[in-house]
């Protein structure tokens, strides 16, 4: 009778460990992941030459991720990422001149400061909400905020630049050197706990509804996702990660102007998470990575022509399709193998 | 009593197309009901309305005795309608498990949680198993849901509806696509629906009307033709004409 019972039960029993198990294996850490990691805190160790190089490749690794957060789970497209990217540069900047020269501060009130300009433009993103209007709310917002840092000179400096940006030692004992050691250090410290937070999020019921929203919003909202809500709250996140890489630009290089907020910084920042594939965090990081090498390799052997080929390998990479490139690769290394 | 759901007076024009006339149906607690009409009756613009995606000209809907004609479709969802559709509308990255899983948890005001993994949840894993197991996708619910037969997905698109723990369950044409070899299993699987669960079929197969419900409304022209048992519909000569006419196809 018992026995019967547990047979019974048996089978339920295991798919409920299943689920469990399955549900459980999006948070669980890849190989590949530890070893991403474990070669950037290498490489700040093994590549002491190269640490301005690499801060660049951090920063606009974080900026990057920041998009994947809302294009690669939400499925929210923007040409105006740089918004955020520019006014916390600038918050970051005003924050040492006028308030405090403290980097954290400075840090924490840039992404408050574009965490807010993002939740008050995201609710525009719901009013019509085709990829071709989100694509021109996003540019239109970027392109009244350069206008605004342009026009507000007596703020932002204008078109000189914001002058006088100096940046006090981290925690009090590191201070910023020309060589760019603290301050490679201090962006793979902020990229990698900003990271994390994004990596629990988009493993969350929270994220999960972000991807059921990118399949599918129609359904998304028939199973109760309240889908406005989520999409403002993904977009305030993304914006204060977009906004605290900002500041990380100014901290490190104590200098802002109005290239902070023109154009191609959200041009650029699109590219680099296509290059590097969207929805899965690390996107970002790699293609900035690639980005930024490709940029110094080619503008060292082609100075004027370097955009060329990025162009080149963007439309070869997008008509190929990103995801048959690893399959390309295993084939070759197969093939490579068998011959060996 | 109120009744499961109602609608008193549902009117609804495109330009000068009246799609919805003056229709007041009730749907009775535990109903097995099904809603047939000929092509361009008005079913899918009667149902949209149900499910707020439009708002009717006129007249009202009442879930459980609320009046729930104002309010949008999330909170439709949350106060206990459940829909599924004529074409498939799933999540094609997400598995049966996570699909499963995220109705559950946004049935628990869970799904804002940007913390906690469901792998911790216990509680609902046995949710999700418990409907896995009733709807037999045991053997593909790891898979990503595009990759599943046709048949399967019109299974999770029941599953789904239902983790939601609706008390008016809406199906829109659940039989319609499946290829034949997978028809009885989907046509069980109706068949074991929860009884405390009020359903409304909306339905061309007749076959499948018949088998399913206790009672049937037609529709014709956007407004309520004949209402009655199985056995009066089936008997009722007017029904009868309209679909052996055949001149409202199209």
């Amino acid at each position: 009778m018992t026995a019967t019972d547990d047979r019974a039960d048996a089978p339920a029993a295991s798919i409920e460990d299943r689920a469990l198990a399955l549900l459980a294996r999006t948070r669980r850490w890849h190989w590949a992941e530890a070893a991403f990691w474990l070669g950037a805190a290498a490489s700040f160790a093994l590549l002491p030459d190269s640490h301005l190089l690499l801060t660049e490749i951090a920063i606009l690794g974080l900026f990057a991720l920041s998009l994947d957060l809302i294009l690669g789970y939400a499925g929210v497209v923007s040409l105006g990422h740089g918004a955020f990217f520019g006014l916390g540069a600038y918050v970051a900047g005003l924050t040492s001149i006028h308030l405090t020269a403290e980097p954290l501060t400075g840090l924490l009130l840039a992404g408050v400061a574009a965490g807010l300009l993002g939740a008050l433009t995201a609710p525009l993103l719901l009013r019509r909400a085709t990829d071709l209007t989100r694509l021109m709310v996003t540019l239109g917002v970027a392109m009244l905020l350069y206008e605004a840092a342009n026009r507000m000179a007596w703020l932002t400096g204008g078109a000189d630049g914001l002058q006088g940006v100096m940046i006090d030692p981290i925690l009090g004992r590191f201070e910023f050197d020309l060589m760019g050691r603290t301050g490679y250090a201090y962006s793979l410290v902020v990229l990698f706990v900003l990271f994390l937070f994004a990596r629990r999020v988009v493993t969350s019921p929270f994220g999960m509804s972000l991807r059921a929203i990118r399949g599918n919003s129609l359904r998304a909202a028939t199973v109760g996702v309240p889908v406005g809500r989520r999409i403002i709250a993904i977009y305030t996140m993304a914006a204060v990660y977009a906004g605290i890489a900002g500041a990380l630009l100014t901290q490190t290089t104590m200098f802002v102007s109005l290239d902070v907020v023109a154009f191609h910084r959200s041009a650029d920042v699109l590219l680099v998470l296509v290059l590097g594939g969207i929805g899965y965090l690390y996107g970002g990081l790699v293609g900035a990575l690639v980005f930024k090498l490709l940029q110094d390799g080619l503008s060292a052997i082609t100075p004027q022509y370097w955009q060329f080929w990025i162009g080149l390998i963007l439309v070869v990479l997008v008509l190929i399709g990103r995801d048959r490139v690893p399959a390309l690769w295993r084939r070759a290394v197969r093939r490579g193998g068998a011959g060996a | 009593m109120s009744a499961a759901l109602q609608t008193i007076g549902l009117h609804k024009c495109f330009g000068g197309l009246v799609a919805t006339n003056d229709v007041t149906l009730t749907l009775a607690h535990g109903a097995r009901h099904a809603l047939i009409g000929p092509n361009g009756a008005g079913k899918t613009t009667f149902v949209n309305q149900l499910t707020g995606v439009l708002a009717p000209d006129a007249g009202q809907v009442l879930l459980g005795g609320i009046d729930i004609t104002r309010l949008g479709r999330t909170q439709r969802v949350r106060l206990g309608l459940g829909r599924t559709f004529q074409i498939n509308q799933l999540f094609g990255d997400l598995t049966p498990v996570e699909s499963i899983g995220l109705a559950v948890s946004e049935r628990m005001r869970g799904g804002g949680d940007f913390w906690r993994g469901l792998g911790t949840r216990r509680d609902i894993a046995r949710e999700i198993a418990e409907l896995i197991e009733r709807f037999g996708l045991g053997d593909v619910m790891a898979l990503p849901t595009r990759d599943l037969s046709y048949g399967k997905q019109r299974l999770l698109e029941i599953a789904i509806a239902l983790a939601g723990a609706p008390r008016v369950l809406l199906l829109d044409e659940p039989a319609a696509g499946v290829p034949e070899a997978e028809r009885q299993d989907l046509l069980d699987t109706l068949g074991r629906l929860p009884r405390d669960v009020s359903i409304l079929l909306i339905e061309h197969d007749m076959d499948l009307v018949f088998s399913f419900a206790d009672r049937i409304s037609v529709l014709v022209n956007g407004g309520l033709f004949a209402e009655g048992t199985v056995a009066e519909i089936m008997a009722h000569p007017g029904v009868r004409a309209v679909y052996l006419g055949g001149d409202e196809h199209g």
